[in-house]
Order: C-alpha cells, then sequence, then structure tokens
C-alpha cells in the first residue's frame, strides 16, 4: 500500500544511499546476491558495499562489458547480481552484452543505471542517456521501472531481487529529490499508481518529473482543468488495464517522461490508445531529436521544455483543441 | 598417458573430427576450420579432463566449458554427442528450424551446453563471472574451461575478462586461446597482427603456457601443469592450424565458413569422411 507524501516539497535521503542500504539489508538476508560496480563505487555509495559485504561485492574496474558478462555468468550459479553503472553506460555501452549474455542466454542481471535523463547535470552529454527507457523496453521479458524517489527505489530493488531470470532495469537519480511517497510505501510491480483522482485531463508520468507534474496540476486545478495523475513508475509491463479503466471519459491524454519519447512511456500509451481505438488525441512530452548538455538540473529542464510551466502550456493547448 | 591411453584418446579424437566432417557435409556448410582445430582440445576435455555427468546435465558438481568462438558449436556437439549427452543421429538436425542444436551454442536448447555464446569476446566475461562464483561458494574442485579464437582476441572485451580472471587469480578458470593463425578474413597478422599472444597474455598475469593443440598427450599435460597452479590465472595457447587434421581442408585459404558447393570440395570432404571411417574402424578393433 503507497501512502503519498504530506508534502512534495519535502527532500527524501539521497536515492543512492537509500539503494546501497536496501542491498546491504538484502545481502543481510540471503548470501546470493551480489553487487557488482564498475569503478564508480564512490560516486554510487556500492563502495560501502565493499566494506560492509565483501564477499557479496564484485569491482570491475571500468569495464562495463564486462560487468555485465560476470553478472550473467554468476547467475549461472545462483548469484543474484545487481550492477551500477551510470545510466547510459547500463543502456548504450553495455548493451549487447546485456541483451545476449543476460536476456537471450536467459541468465539474470539486475542493473541499477543512475543519474537518467537531465539527473546527468553537469556531468553532461557524454553521460546523458534519454534513450535507455526505450533500449531496456526493447530486450524480451525486460522489467524497466523509472523510481521517482528514494521509498520507490528501495522498494524497487527489494522487488527485483524476487526475481531469478531476466534484465531488471532501474534508473533513478542518485540525489535526495522532491517526496513523492511516505517510507513504508509498498507498490505492486506493473501496476501504475493513481496519485491524484481527476475527470479533465489525464496525465501519465513516471520518475524526476512527477513533483513537477504535481505542481503543474495545481495550477491546472485553479484554473479549472481537473487533472488526474497516474505514476506510471513500472514503465514495461505497462499497466495497460489501468490505462483502459481511467481513459474513458478523459478529454486528453498527457504523457511526460525524463526520456526520449520514441520507445518511451508515451509511446506505450500511443499504442494502447491507438490498438483499442480509444479516440483520444494524446500529446507526448520528453526528448525527441536532442542529445544531453551540461548544466544544473533546473537550467536542463528549461532547456528541454520539461518545467512545470511547460506542462501547463501544453495541458492547456491540448484541451482547447477539445 | 600410456599407450592404451594415447590410444584411446585419438580414436576419440577422429570419431569427434569425423563427426564434424559428416554433420558439415549433411547440411551442405558451416563453419569448418575452427571446429577441426578444437578437435583434440574437445577430445582430451571430454575424453579425459572434464568432470561431468551425461545423463545429468546439470550436476551440480560438474566442470563447466564456455565455447567463448561460439561458431565453433559443431566441435562441442559432436564431443557432447560422442560423450552420451544426446543421440548421434541429432548431430544431422544442425542449424535445421526447431533444433537443439543452433550454429552457435545455446544453453537452453542443448543438453551439455552451459552458457549461451557467438557474439565473440562475450563468454570470456561470462566464464569469468562462472569462476568467481565458484570460488566464492567455495566449490573448490571445479573448473570452467574457456576457449577462445585468436581472430576473438580483437574484440576489448576479452581483455577486459582476462585483466579480471588474472586480478582474481581464478585459476580455476583454464583459459585456451585457438591460435589458428587465422580468422574469418584472411590471417590473423593480415587482419590486425596479434603480436605475440603467450607474451600479452603473460603480460595480462597468467601463467601461461603454449603447446601443439594436434597433440592430446601435450593438451592433457599442459592442462595437468597448469591444474597445479592456485594462486594465478591460468592459459594455454594450442598452436593449432584453421581446418586442422584434413590436409586438403587446412590448405584451403577460406575455410572459416565452407559451402561443399563445388565438386573438389565434396570430393574433399568425401575422401577424409573415409579415411577417418578407416581409422575409427581400425581403431575399433
Amino acid at each position: 500500500m503507497f501512502k503519498l507524501a504530506h508534502d512534495h516539497n519535502e527532500k527524501t535521503k539521497p536515492i543512492n544511499e537509500t539503494v546501497v542500504k536496501a542491498l546491504q539489508d538484502e545481502m543481510d538476508k540471503d548470501p546470493m546476491v551480489v553487487a557488482l560496480e564498475a569503478d564508480l563505487g564512490d560516486a554510487s555509495g556500492f563502495s560501502k558495499i565493499r566494506a560492509s559485504h565483501p564477499q557479496q561485492f564484485v569491482e570491475v574496474g571500468i569495464a562495463e562489458a564486462n560487468m555485465a558478462g560476470v553478472a550473467a555468468g554468476m547467475s549461472l550459479l545462483g548469484y543474484r547480481p545487481f550492477m551500477h553503472t551510470f545510466s547510459p553506460f547500463a543502456a548504450r555501452r553495455c548493451y549487447d552484452q546485456i541483451y545476449l549474455s543476460g536476456a537471450y542466454a536467459h541468465a539474470l542481471i539486475n542493473i541499477y543505471g543512475s543519474d537518467p535523463g537531465f539527473c546527468a547535470a553537469t556531468n553532461g552529454g557524454t553521460h546523458t542517456t534519454f534513450e535507455d527507457v526505450g533500449l531496456m523496453r526493447l530486450i524480451p521479458h525486460s522489467i524497466v521501472v523509472d523510481a521517482c524517489d528514494d521509498t520507490q527505489a528501495d522498494w524497487t530493488v527489494r522487488e527485483f531481487l524476487k526475481l531469478t531470470e531476466g534484465i531488471h532495469y532501474l534508473r533513478a537519480n542518485r540525489k535526495a529529490v522532491r517526496k513523492i511517497y511516505e517510507e513504508g510505501s509498498t507498490f505492486v510491480l506493473g501496476k501504475g499508481n493513481i496519485i491524484k483522482e481527476g475527470q479533465d485531463l489525464l496525465i501519465v508520468a513516471a520518475g524526476q518529473l512527477l513533483a513537477d507534474v504535481l505542481d503543474a496540476t495545481e495550477v491546472l486545478e485553479e484554473k479549472g482543468i481537473s487533472v488526474e495523475v497516474i505514476d506510471m513508475f513500472t514503465i514495461k509491463p505497462l499497466d495497460y488495464e489501468l490505462l483502459l479503466q481511467e481513459i474513458p471519459g478523459k478529454k486528453a491524454i498527457l504523457t511526460i517522461e525524463n526520456a526520449s519519447i520514441y520507445g518511451g512511456l508515451g509511446s506505450e500509451v500511443n499504442r494502447v490508445v491507438a490498438e483499442k481505438g480509444l479516440g483520444i488525441k494524446v500529446k507526448n512530452i520528453g526528448l525527441e531529436e536532442q542529445f544531453g548538455q551540461v548544466g544544473p538540473v533546473d537550467y536542463l529542464k528549461k532547456a528541454y521544455h520539461l518545467t512545470k510551466e511547460d506542462f501547463i502550456e501544453k495541458a492547456e493547448e491540448l484541451l482547447k483543441g477539445e | 598417458m600410456n599407450q592404451e591411453e594415447l590410444k584411446k584418446i585419438k580414436l576419440f579424437s577422429a570419431r569427434i573430427r569425423l563427426d564434424v566432417l559428416k554433420m558439415l557435409t549433411h547440411i551442405g556448410y558451416g563453419h569448418l576450420g575452427g571446429s577441426m582445430s578444437i578437435v583434440e582440445l574437445m577430445s582430451v576435455l571430454y575424453g579425459r579432463q572434464l568432470r561431468f555427468d551425461p545423463q545429468n546435465p546439470k550436476w551440480e558438481d560438474r566442470d563447466m566449458v564456455v565455447l567463448s568462438k561460439g561458431h565453433s558449436g559443431p566441435a562441442w556437439y559432436s564431443a557432447l554427442a560422442e560423450s552420451g549427452f544426446f543421440d548421434k543421429e541429432v548431430l544431422y538436425t544442425l542449424n535445421a528450424g526447431g533444433t537443439i542444436l543452433p550454429s552457435h551454442p545455446d544453453r537452453n536448447l542443448t543438453p551439455g551446453v552451459d552458457m549461451t555464446t557467438g557474439s565473440l569476446g562475450q563468454g570470456t566475461s561470462a566464464a569469468a563471472g562462472i569462476a568467481l562464483a565458484m570460488k566464492r561458494l567455495h566449490q573448490n574442485d571445479r573448473y570452467v574451461y574457456l576457449i577462445c579464437g585468436d581472430g576473438e582476441l580483437n574484440e576489448g572485451q576479452c581483455w577486459e575478462a582476462f585483466s579480471f580472471i588474472a586480478h582474481y587469480k581464478l585459476n580455476n578458470c583454464i583459459v585456451f586461446i585457438d591460435e589458428n593463425k587465422r580468422q574469418l578474413d584472411g590471417y590473423t597478422k593480415d587482419i590486425i597482427d596479434p603480436q605475440d599472444i603467450k607474451a600479452k597474455m603473460e603480460s595480462f598475469g597468467f601463467h601461461t603456457l603454449r603447446v601443439k593443440g594436434d597433440e592430446e598427450q601435450c593438451i592433457d599435460d599442459a592442462i595437468n601443469e597448469v591444474k597445479k597452479i592456485k594462486d594465478q590465472a591460468v592459459c594455454i595457447v594450442l598452436d593449432t592450424v584453421k581446418g586442422q587434421g584434413v590436409e586438403y581442408f587446412e590448405n584451403l585459404e577460406k575455410n572459416h565458413s565452407v559451402k561443399f558447393t563445388t565438386d573438389e570440395l565434396k570430393q574433399a570432404a568425401d575422401e577424409a569422411i573415409a579415411k577417418l571411417e578407416e581409422t575409427v574402424a581400425k581403431g575399433e578393433q
């Protein structure tokens, strides 16, 4: 059961610390849980695992392709590996290894791809990925989660560790962020959360933009637009049932993601609407033909039109046509 | 090995080589060169060194094999069939739709295949992970045998894995490099010069031997020697010929993947098969 945070301006603990603690907790319970790191241990906090659980930690050095293969190999002997690297290195750099040695071989690799999308911030364009969601979705039988805060990330880590085969990708910021859920909230993999009820506009979003989405809906409500917001944190498998339940009666749908709209959350919502002939307009907000760039998060949100003001503008535009 | 054992293992090699040729000529094409060059290795592994149970391919105490140069699957399949993992008749279903013997090994299809390979370089990391897992689980009597091609060493991932194996002193991962000196487009020295592979592996931290790859005795001795090493990574470079064991195919310039479309190729294959069948028949007497 999830409980929304009382105050979405309250900051969480750093998400990476929460991920590390979740892993350490699960490692205490099960010696077959193992964490792998590619020389970003001080950046991710995985160095703490090297200290606390040396037999359940594997440093591979700056060798992501090897890391994925080693994880897959270890899983053949019953280990449940959780590898970390920055999201672009997980999604792009060792994609073939994750795909073949992991998924195709029916091995097991859990992946924490940190600082997705604009969260790369001052690490800049080379450390940015908007296509990780699409890429990971394309792997057969994969699971893709975009965690909005530390509570959701914690839960996801533990949920992934219940699984014994396949590719499970968790994208999450490392830093502390605005709280969406109260600590202790639990979720259901593959089920979206209605975090705000409404009648006119349906917003489907996940991850680091949820707080801004909630800010935008406050303003829209003041303007007389009733907005429903779904946190579709499990981007794959998407909660089709919830969409089919919540779409009828709405005037329009806005999908919002810190990712490319090609092959991301929005594209999958589009598919449902088209396939089921739901006859409703969908506007996908996200990245298109753009690379990452350097800058603080606020600057990047403005540059990529991912601010609360952008959401309000797009929502009004969308509804004007209806 | 004594005389009797050597005779037995050479007969085993002949059987494996015969199976490879029959399998590939039956479907009319296949990765001939690189399959032939690891016949003696497969023979020694399955004939003498490996701990396995063909009735229980997933036996928890078994040794594991990762054929990172996965296109040589036919040689592995022949060894597995000859070792009783599946019926020899199945060999003729190589690459057929729905087969359990795909061109590149698949752990979810073939009994006896522990890791899926084919995209060169990737098996190295998987073997490293398997070896590390064995160590961490204190499975001190188990080995993982990693078989790489020399052309495959073009792939950077191999060197990531080798660095890892050496760093973690995974002596239980016995690395073989089939130095048959050719890859698909030609001689390795003309494609990207591999330089001195033995020296490279030594500089990467491996206790390295280089032996004749067509001599079962040499291969067996080398494996026994490296098994004595407990605190260092180990590697055996096999000095082989692509197409090993049949002079015509050794001399065939492009023999990575052969299509038996010409009369000359078919005749050479038939002759080799006849000769091997004779050898096997004699050996069984």
